[in-house]
């Protein structure tokens, strides 16, 4: 339900960046997105592609990472990916737990095609 | 060509609310942040709150709405400051909405600000506002299977409000397996059974609030 307005910030934060390559267009984007933020990625994609309708992003293609969720022991020490969202320790049920994985909402980068030159990747 | 952007996408989001934190923080003002779906009694609880605090804290309140504004007219007849903020479709408030929203206020005059968010289980979770808590608020109409399917809201809450505990003889509500199931998804979760209609409970409710809330000019 928030996917719009997350693919919104998602288009000004490429605007911003792009700044400097003067008639680029965005043609991969790629995104990293926990799974205990609530964002389903089918709803972001299909606001991302309304959204960027006349954007330079528009027909980019999203690539989205799901990130499961992980937790650590301040116990035990362990850290465990849990299915559940559960803030219990499955080794030692400890509660004193800290989530280290599971809640990103991040862009991680993006593929732009030059207005002249086409296509081009370098890392 | 590749460009790396490690970014939080809402991070203009985080931004602004921070500037509110600042803003809340010099000001002296206590911020709540009033999560729960349609109808669990937002605004109810609001309205027994200002009538408790109201002699001994100045209080102000922003309804966030989607379209209307009857939550802010039943607000606004107990005579204190209201703000009401459209978002024109949005499911949530955020920092610039409710950056918005403050120019309706002598923040000098303020020791509790108390925000209604959009009614929902989701999205409100994800934005900050600049508040000092996020109280949740959940009825126990809603059943009790809610932690686990909306984790969120419960993990970034400091207070779960679960209230209509006056119609817990009528539903099948496992209290047992809510309240584990809520510890088990947020273990620092402060809960507290209300009902904003028999007023079970409610002075928890309000010392809790109170001590978090300190009084101007004293
Ligand atoms: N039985 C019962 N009804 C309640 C209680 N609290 C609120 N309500 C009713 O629930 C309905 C929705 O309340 P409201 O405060 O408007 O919910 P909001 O949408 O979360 O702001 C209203 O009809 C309230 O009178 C309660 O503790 N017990
Ligand atoms: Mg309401
Ligand atoms: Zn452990």
């Amino acid at each position: 339900m928030h996917e719009s307005a997350i693919a919104q910030s998602l288009l000004e934060i490429i605007e911003q960046e792009t700044l400097p390559y003067a008639g680029a267009k965005v043609t991969t984007l790629t995104l990293r997105i926990g799974k205990l933020s609530g964002v389903m990625p089918e709803a972001l994609t299909f606001a991302f592609e309304a959204l960027s309708m006349g954007s330079r992003s528009e027909g980019a293609s999203l690539i989205i990472e799901e990130v499961p969720l992980s937790i650590k022991c301040n116990q035990c020490g362990r850290v465990h990916i849990v299915d559940d969202p559960f803030m219990i320790c499955p080794h030692c049920e400890g509660t004193d737990v800290e989530m280290i994985a599971g809640r990103e909402l991040e862009i991680r980068n993006m593929e732009i095609e030059d207005g002249n030159q086409g296509s081009q990747t370098h890392t | 060509m590749e460009i790396k952007v490690v970014k939080h996408i809402l991070e203009a989001n985080e931004v602004i609310a921070s500037q509110n934190r600042k803003l809340f923080e010099e000001k002296g003002i206590y911020v709540a942040n009033l999560m729960g779906s349609p109808g669990a009694g937002k605004t109810t609880l609001l309205e027994k709150t200002i009538e408790k605090l109201k002699e001994t804290k100045s209080i102000a309140v922003i309804e966030g709405d989607i379209e209307t504004s009857r939550d802010a007219e039943r607000i606004a007849a107990h005579a204190i400051p209201t703000v009401q903020i459209n978002t024109g479709g949005a499911c949530h408030l955020d920092g610039n909405m409710v950056r918005g929203g403050l120019e309706g206020f002598d923040l000098d005059q303020i020791d509790l600000l108390i925000v209604e968010n959009v009614g929902n289980l989701v999205c409100p979770a994800e934005f900050e506002i600049g508040e000092n808590d996020k109280a949740m608020i959940i009825s126990v109409t809603e059943g009790d299977d809610k932690p686990e399917k909306y984790p969120l809201m419960f993990q970034v809450s400091s207070v779960l409000l679960l209230n209509k505990i006056d119609l817990l003889p009528y539903l099948d509500f496992d209290m047992e397996r809510f309240q584990g199931e809520a510890f088990k998804v947020n273990p620092r979760l402060k809960i507290m059974n209300i009902s904003c209609k028999t007023g079970e409970g409610l002075d928890n409710w309000f010392r809790w609030i109170e001590e978090r809330t300190s009084k101007k000019g004293s």
